[in-house]
């Protein structure tokens, strides 16, 4: 190996770190505000890449679906507890949310071609119509049972990964989709070339994080959902519903995993099942941060970045393998050098 | 007693809260039993009694966290069972717990600032104003605001989890055990501001076992013994009485 290919790995490396620490991030989030480990975090990857494929290629996507099925069920259930308790006034408002916005967004697809529309529009509409599934699937899978264990709202996010996938492939094939480069620039430094959308997903990846670190410590929702994470009970007496801290987590979660996607579509082939694994990869740089600290969590998912570039090029067999194995002896570490933190509250 | 204190002012001394046969069980024990109790407007009211006599879950099924039988009554409204502890906090009903469930890794003045969260969330705007008179009654939390809460003082955490509290602008605010496991000084000091608050006209429901000092800042007290209210009247005749001297406030009943 030389000192071309290595860099040439490790900017590999780089780019692919920085989207697994974007999701590192989100996973870090959603549990540490709801307490789910999110497994389908990937899928919004995978769904956000399609869903740009698709509008480019013309067709309709078939998340707005998704959308307005969830829309529906999510009617259904608001409108059963509004009559329940007698609140005829909300309905007319809750149906015209749930399933208002989505039509609307529909006629808006049907009546515009989204294939003509110029790319920062098209990255909107598909972080519009992906993003909602976030809320909704907190809405539908995860309020209902807010209180349950860890283990139960595991076991659910397994059947809600499964469902996603299964969603997926009805929606969108199994054909994998690529889309165009943002930029076709490309520099050199040195011997080794830089490609623009590599620079492009790494600055973006950045831009991002500093945003939500901006989020966090600055505005009152991010501090919201962070009192959440640390004490749940004084953020009730506060008014800091869990509900509204999960909703506006799960949010987030699915606009990172969203905007991961479409950043990563023009480097590598996305099918509708390439979210689990790239989710994973996320996963493992989130439990080197204990699931618990942001900057370990990203630091970790760009050594998982790195060591998959590099073990692709000396045992590309195995690449798994060794990135799912570093898992391991992070485990042990950190149960070796943290104090016992309580299971559950 | 209550009637012929209240007859002056009728009009400006609504009442803020009327409890009636409240009871609380958990699962076949039950912790509270038709439990009856009232607040005016800008009152002071305490509850006193032994450890384990069922004063925190009174309060904790106020605020909704548990669920209770019987009415609770607030502002003249009748409290649904299930209505939220965050539409309780919207309506303006606030605990101070006892463990002050403070955010520890974040500073001073954010955690003040969350008091204001639901308010900010319905589109007042005024957090910063309130901060100042939070910052006027408690001028400690002021030194300390860019310090993170969890390195704070017992007596410290107990005023930033009454202001904290207070930035929600309450017109009922509970007081869980403020001068739990605080040194003598501390506790003067927090409820001299207790007795203070009542002139912004906040009603305030203290539960204490410090009954001396509870009993000297209160307008009407309730005695609450194994779940159920053994006594109550004005404060300063509790604090005479020869039940409540021998049992609470020990030899000679000073005050």
């Amino acid at each position: 190996m030389d000192l071309q290919i290595a860099l040439l790995l490790a900017q590999d490396g780089v780019t692919n770190g920085a989207i697994y620490a974007l999701l590192a991030l989100a996973l870090v989030l959603v549990f540490a505000v709801t307490r789910v480990i999110f497994i389908p975090q990937g899928e919004f990857v995978a769904f956000g890449a399609l869903t740009l494929a698709s509008l480019q290629a013309g067709k309709l996507p078939g998340t707005l679906w998704l959308v307005f099925g969830m829309g529906v069920a999510i009617t259904a259930i608001e409108v059963a507890l509004a009559l329940n308790e007698r609140h005829l006034r909300r309905i007319p408002l809750i149906v015209l949310f749930n399933c208002g916005l989505p039509l609307l967004l529909a006629g808006f697809l049907f009546a515009v071609s989204p294939a003509t529309l110029p790319l920062p529009v098209q990255v909107c509409l598909a972080l519009i119509l992906v993003v909602p599934l976030g809320p909704m699937i907190h809405r539908l899978a995860y309020q209902p049972i807010a209180e349950a264990s860890v283990l139960v709202l595991l076991i659910v996010s397994v059947a809600v990964h499964v469902t996603l996938v299964g969603l997926g492939l009805f929606f969108f094939g199994a054909e994998g989709s690529r889309t165009p480069a943002f930029t076709d620039n490309s520099f050199e430094i040195g011997d080794a070339l830089l490609q623009g959308q590599t620079l492009l997903v790494v600055v973006c990846s950045i831009v991002l994080i500093i945003a939500l670190y901006f989020f966090f410590e600055r505005t009152i929702y991010g501090k919201a959902l962070r009192a959440t994470a640390m004490n749940r009970t004084g953020a009730r007496l506060m008014g800091i519903s869990a509900t509204l801290a999960g909703r506006l987590s799960f949010t987030l979660a699915a606009l990172i995993g969203a905007f991961s996607g479409i950043l990563i579509s023009p480097i590598t082939t996305i099918y509708y099942d390439s979210g689990f694994l790239i989710g994973l990869k996320g996963f493992v740089g989130a439990i080197v941060g204990g699931l618990a600290s942001y900057p370990v969590a990203a630091a970790g998912a760009i050594l998982v970045g790195l060591l998959e570039s590099y073990s692709s090029f000396w045992a590309s067999a195995f690449k798994e393998v060794i990135v799912f194995t570093l898992i391991i002896p992070v485990l042990l570490w950190r149960s070796l050098t943290t104090r016992r933190i309580e299971e559950e509250d | 007693m209550n009637a012929a204190y209240g007859s002056n002012e009728v009009p400006e001394k609504p009442v803020v809260l009327e409890v009636r046969d409240l009871s609380v069980s958990y699962g076949k024990e039950e912790a509270l039993h038709n439990i009856s109790l009232k607040i005016n407007k800008g009152e002071i009211v305490t509850v006193i009694g032994p450890n384990g006599a069922g004063k925190t879950t009174l309060l904790c099924a106020l605020m909704g966290l548990l669920p209770a039988r019987g009415d609770i009554i607030y502002l003249g409204e009748r409290q649904a069972a299930e209505r939220s502890v965050e539409k309780r906090v919207r309506h303006g009903i606030t605990l101070v717990p006892e463990k002050r469930e403070l955010f520890g890794e974040m500073s001073v003045k954010d955690n003040l600032l969350l008091g204001a969260f639901d308010r900010y969330r319905v589109g007042h705007r005024d957090e910063l104003e309130t901060m100042d008179l939070v910052f006027d009654t408690f001028p400690r939390l002021h030194e300390r605001r860019e310090q993170m809460a969890g390195t704070l003082s017992g007596g410290e955490r107990q005023m930033l989890a009454m202001g904290r509290a207070l930035m929600a602008k309450p017109k009922l605010l509970m007081l869980d055990e403020p001068s739990l496991g605080l040194a003598p000084l501390i506790i003067k000091e927090i409820f001299r501001t207790v007795g203070d608050l009542k002139n912004t006209g906040v009603s305030i429901l203290l539960v204490e076992q410090n009954a001396r000092a509870a009993l000297h800042v209160a307008d009407y007290g309730y005695v609450l013994e194994t779940g159920e209210v053994s006594l109550e009247g004005p404060s300063s005749e509790l604090a005479n009485e020869a039940r409540v001297i021998s049992s609470y406030l020990g030899l000679g009943g000073r005050h």
